[in-house]
């Protein structure tokens, strides 16, 4: 198996004459590439704003149907750096509602993350913990996570516990399915590679299973946290105050659209970076990986 | 040491399994009696699928016998150990440590001081001049390095005996002559008994002491020829050709006996 990485620099052109003068085109021409690269990149977004900004600042649309990227922009400031007053949910409480949501999402997730990969590692690796649990997480992954709100409200109130509850039980599926799936391919040869360097059975879940099921924990675990993140919106709307989906549902009921708008940036930017910090640590941790998970 | 127990020793070997596919009894082995002295360099040849890896993964401890056993000094094996050192056609690397992990993970496991593992995981890299390329994953590795890190790995274990199931077959002819070379000058320091199997009688009679033949399916014990030439040994020699023929011969009988009986179906 070759390990040549094919980099993506740019191909000298034939019969270039000068090596020194060949590496000056080429560091030119890289960051040309480069640049145009990041244009395409933000092209899309930037015209999808301009367009915006110019149909409401023309009248095309009225702007109590739609608000401006300004209108939303300036609703936004007053949310972060507004004076807090009393039943002015809308002013300057942003950081402490994105703080009640990450509290929600890490307590929830971590929960998630703990159980799902503990049992998911059982699971794939002992068949009678397969045949324990296969057909009950199966029936339960089946039922759509907003189906249990109700059944959350009734058992935990209006309470932080029945966010947590959600975020917890619907990000554990992903991470379980996707663990018990590694865990059961541990290749056999490295189980029996370990067992004639002297592991004892009992040692082999966390000498080679854990280890050969880390790619599909991360695949498990990136997949959660993003159900994290619409169990906690869905939660905060219906089932506990505070929070940016408390905001967002409180902008429905007195008409801001703005706020909704700024809400929505809010939590997408929130999901992307925690998406961003979870594939860098998979990055690092995976640094063993190529391609293939076996050899 | 009793100087009647044999070092090891093969009794009435059988082993059969279920083809899954086909529904029908597969004896892999059958009836197979063998005797190892300590030291040897045993290198098993047979057609593909003749039941030597079967014989490999019982002496390993992979697999039980369906009937007879294995004994190492006397005593009958029946799990793997890390007095038997395994090297696999696919190398079995864990992906996820480095090279030098790799190789100190066999001592850790048996629980060595931190300092004696430093010091034999050192040597040991040196034996197979891996020197240098301690701190990469065996992705980063070419097929070659990575066989010797994984007979790095067992070798660290100082093992009673080194069982290598096709080690090369996967390997370019440049790299794979290398190796053997160097397994042969291993042989040559450490005395160590190897049970090598191969499908290559070339490969056979340029590193065994005794090449052992065994039929196609169920493999049973064809022959077992002693090679007394002296090492290192020159393939284009007309003593080292006599005894190629004289197996591929024996060889060739088993694959046509196997037509022969594919035909009768």
């Amino acid at each position: 198996m070759s390990q040549t990485s094919l980099s993506k620099s740019v191909r000298l052109a034939p019969g270039e004459s000068g090596a020194k003068q060949g590496a000056l085109n080429s560091a030119a021409k890289q960051n040309l590439v480069r640049l145009w690269r990041l244009a395409r990149r933000v092209a899309l977004p930037a015209a999808i704003l301009i367009g915006w900004e110019a149909v409401t600042s023309a009248g095309w649309v009225s702007s109590a149907s739609l608000p401006s990227p300004t209108a939303v922009a300036f609703a936004w400031w007053e949310w972060i750096f507004g004076p807090r007053q009393a039943l002015a949910w809308y002013s300057g409480t942003w950081g402490l509602y994105v703080f009640m949501s990450l509290e929600r999402v890490i307590a929830g997730f971590a929960i998630a993350s703990a159980a799902g990969v503990v049992l998911g590692i059982l699971i794939g690796w002992y068949s009678v913990m397969e045949d324990l649990f296969d057909g009950l997480i199966n029936f339960l992954r089946a039922v759509p996570m907003t189906a249990w709100v109700p059944f959350a409200v009734f058992i935990f109130g209006i309470h932080e516990s029945a966010a947590i509850f959600l975020i917890a039980f619907g990000s554990f599926f992903p991470i379980v399915v996707n663990v018990a799936a590694g865990a059961r391919q541990t290749p056999r040869i490295l189980i029996r590679a370990a067992r004639m360097l002297g592991t004892p059975p009992g040692k082999l879940l966390i000498r080679v299973v854990l280890p050969a099921s880390l790619p599909a924990i991360f695949t498990g675990l990136r997949v959660g946290l993003g159900l994290a993140w619409v169990l906690v919106i869905v939660a905060e709307m219906l089932a506990v105050q505070g929070g940016l989906g408390y905001a967002l549902w409180s902008a429905y009921q007195f008409s801001r659209l703005d706020l909704i708008l700024a809400a929505i940036a809010s939590v997408g930017g929130l999901g992307l970076a925690s998406d961003r910090l979870i594939s860098l640590l998979a990055r690092r941790v995976l640094r063993w990986q190529t391609g293939s998970t076996g050899q | 040491m009793n100087n009647t127990q044999p070092f090891i020793e093969f009794r009435n070997v059988h082993k059969s399994f279920r083809d899954a596919r086909e529904g029908r009894i597969v004896h892999a082995i059958e009836d197979i009696s063998l005797e190892i002295d300590r030291g040897e360099f045993i290198m098993v040849v047979g057609p593909s699928g003749c039941g030597k890896t079967t014989l490999l993964n019982i002496l390993a401890g992979f697999e039980q016998p369906s009937a007879g056993q294995v004994l190492l000094e006397g005593e009958t094996i029946d799990r793997p150990g890390a007095d038997r050192g395994v090297v696999f056609q696919e190398y079995a690397l864990f992906p996820w440590l480095t090279l030098r992990q790799n190789v100190e993970y066999g001592p850790r496991e048996r629980g060595i001081s931190a300092s004696s593992i430093q010091e034999v995981t050192e040597r040991t890299l040196r034996m197979v001049r891996l020197e240098g390329a301690e701190n990469r994953y065996p992705h980063e590795l070419s097929g070659g390095m990575r066989q010797r890190a994984a007979l790095a790995r067992v070798l660290v274990n100082d093992p009673k005996i080194l069982l290598m199931d096709e080690p090369f077959a996967a390997l370019d002819a440049q790299t794979r002559a290398r190796l053997q070379r160097e397994v042969a000058a291993l042989w040559t320091e450490t005395r160590k008994t190897v049970f090598f199997v191969t499908h290559s009688v070339e490969e056979a009679v340029l590193l065994g002491d005794r090449v052992i033949a065994m039929t196609t399916l169920p493999g049973r014990l064809k022959a077992d020829v002693r090679i007394s030439l002296s090492r290192p040994r020159d393939p284009t020699s007309p003593q080292f050709n006599d005894h190629r023929r004289e197996l591929e011969k024996l060889l060739a009988e088993e694959i046509a006996a196997e037509g022969a009986t594919a035909d009768g179906f």
